[in-house]
């Protein structure tokens, strides 16, 4: 049984590509068969946070318009046995993104994959549509800041209305809320919103909190999915995720203050 | 400051909570379709301007309000007279 999983968000630059990056390659290391396809046509990032832009030959749109073979177009990735991506066009729109087309891929991968992860593009427009149409489950990539949580708000009734599953009147795509960029401190401030409250708020289940980790923006200047990264917050949280993601009960990491000694609190007051 | 902050130990800022309280009243009203169609604003102008031939009214007596819901919505004018005309009324 094949999934569909969109990662999506509305709002730009709340970490979808680097979830999607994270969450495929858990997938994969736990024996899962999976391909991340990079739907944001005209900026193409998926290839690059995974490490495979020199590799890239033939991409999504050659295999929707130009009659190239998919397998001609799948990137197997280097370390991680299991893991493709299917890259897209730095040079064409997203108009080239026929539904009839997209809709063909994602059957033939459906095939042959267990996990097919749709890397959504920020907005609410063609692009964001066709890397949402096909999802059985959705991963709505949210920061604890207003326009984020608005935005994934809005992301959710257009899953609920314009999915295929929505039209079909299937079972309604699965939701779930991965909370990134998470500054513990900041929440213990009262300067960021909590988890509770993005919870209450958005009323979907959590798969993950990310925290924020200096390990991204390294893992990302590498080209090294973060989930690789076995020393970082950040990475044992995306595994974290994965794991629950896969029906596992893990507890949440990172959302509660771990217990200090008095030295380390004073030091922190005054930092 | 920050020597002075070191003493606070209740230093409380709750820009969080103003967040939430915002953000729970917008993602309501962008749940019922941004607060109803674009043209309820000029329909409650025009509404004013007729009920103002026959009754003097004020701006903020007239209220409408959109709700949208699966399979009908309703739209709901509330129009609050002047005292002077239930009197009449009543005379």
């Amino acid at each position: 049984m094949s999934k569909v999983i969109v990662v999506t968000s509305g709002k730009g630059g709340v970490g979808k590509t680097t979830s999607a990056a994270a969450i495929g390659t858990g997938l994969a290391l736990r024996g899962k068969k999976t391909v991340i396809i990079d739907f944001d046509v005209g900026l193409r990032n998926l290839d690059l946070i995974m490490g495979c832009e020199r590799r890239v030959v033939f991409d999504f749109i050659n295999v929707i318009n130009d009659g190239i073979r998919l397998n001609q177009a799948l990137i197997k990735d280097k370390r991680v046995d299991n893991l493709f991506i299917l890259p897209t066009s730095q040079t064409r729109d997203k108009e080239a993104l026929a539904a009839e087309g997209v809709a063909k891929v994602i059957e033939e991968l459906r095939k042959d994959f267990d996990y097919i992860i749709c890397d959504s593009p920020a907005g609410i427009e063609r692009g964001a549509y066709m890397a949402l149409y096909h999802a059985d489950e959705a991963i709505v990539v949210t920061n604890p800041e207003v326009s984020s949580v608005r935005d994934s708000d809005r992301i959710l009734g257009i899953l609920n209305s314009k999915s295929k599953r929505a039209e079909h009147g299937d079972d309604p795509v699965k939701q779930h809320l991965l909370l990134t960029r998470y500054d513990l401190d900041r929440v213990q401030r009262g300067e960021m919103l909590k988890l509770d409250d993005v919870l209450e708020i958005l009323a979907i289940p959590v798969l993950g909190v990310i925290p924020q980790c200096g390990s991204v923006l390294q893992a990302s200047n590498l080209g090294m999915p973060v989930v690789l990264d076995d020393k970082s917050k950040a990475g044992q949280a995306y595994k974290d995720a994965v794991s629950r993601l896969l029906g596992e009960d893990v507890d949440l990491r990172y959302v509660t203050p771990q217990k200090r000694g008095l030295v380390d609190w004073l030091l922190r007051r005054s930092a | 400051m920050r020597f002075f902050d070191f003493f606070r130990l209740s230093r409380r800022d709750d820009s969080a909570n103003k967040a939430k309280e915002r953000l729970t009243v917008l993602v309501a009203l962008d749940r019922t379709g941004g607060g109803g169609p674009d043209f309820l604003p000029l329909l409650q102008r025009e509404l004013l301007e007729v009920i103002r031939k026959y009754v003097d009214v004020d701006q903020e007596k007239v209220n409408v309000d959109f709700q949208a819901g699966t399979g009908f919505s309703t739209l709901e004018v509330n129009v609050e007279l002047p005292n002077q005309l239930a009197q009449l009324r009543a005379g």
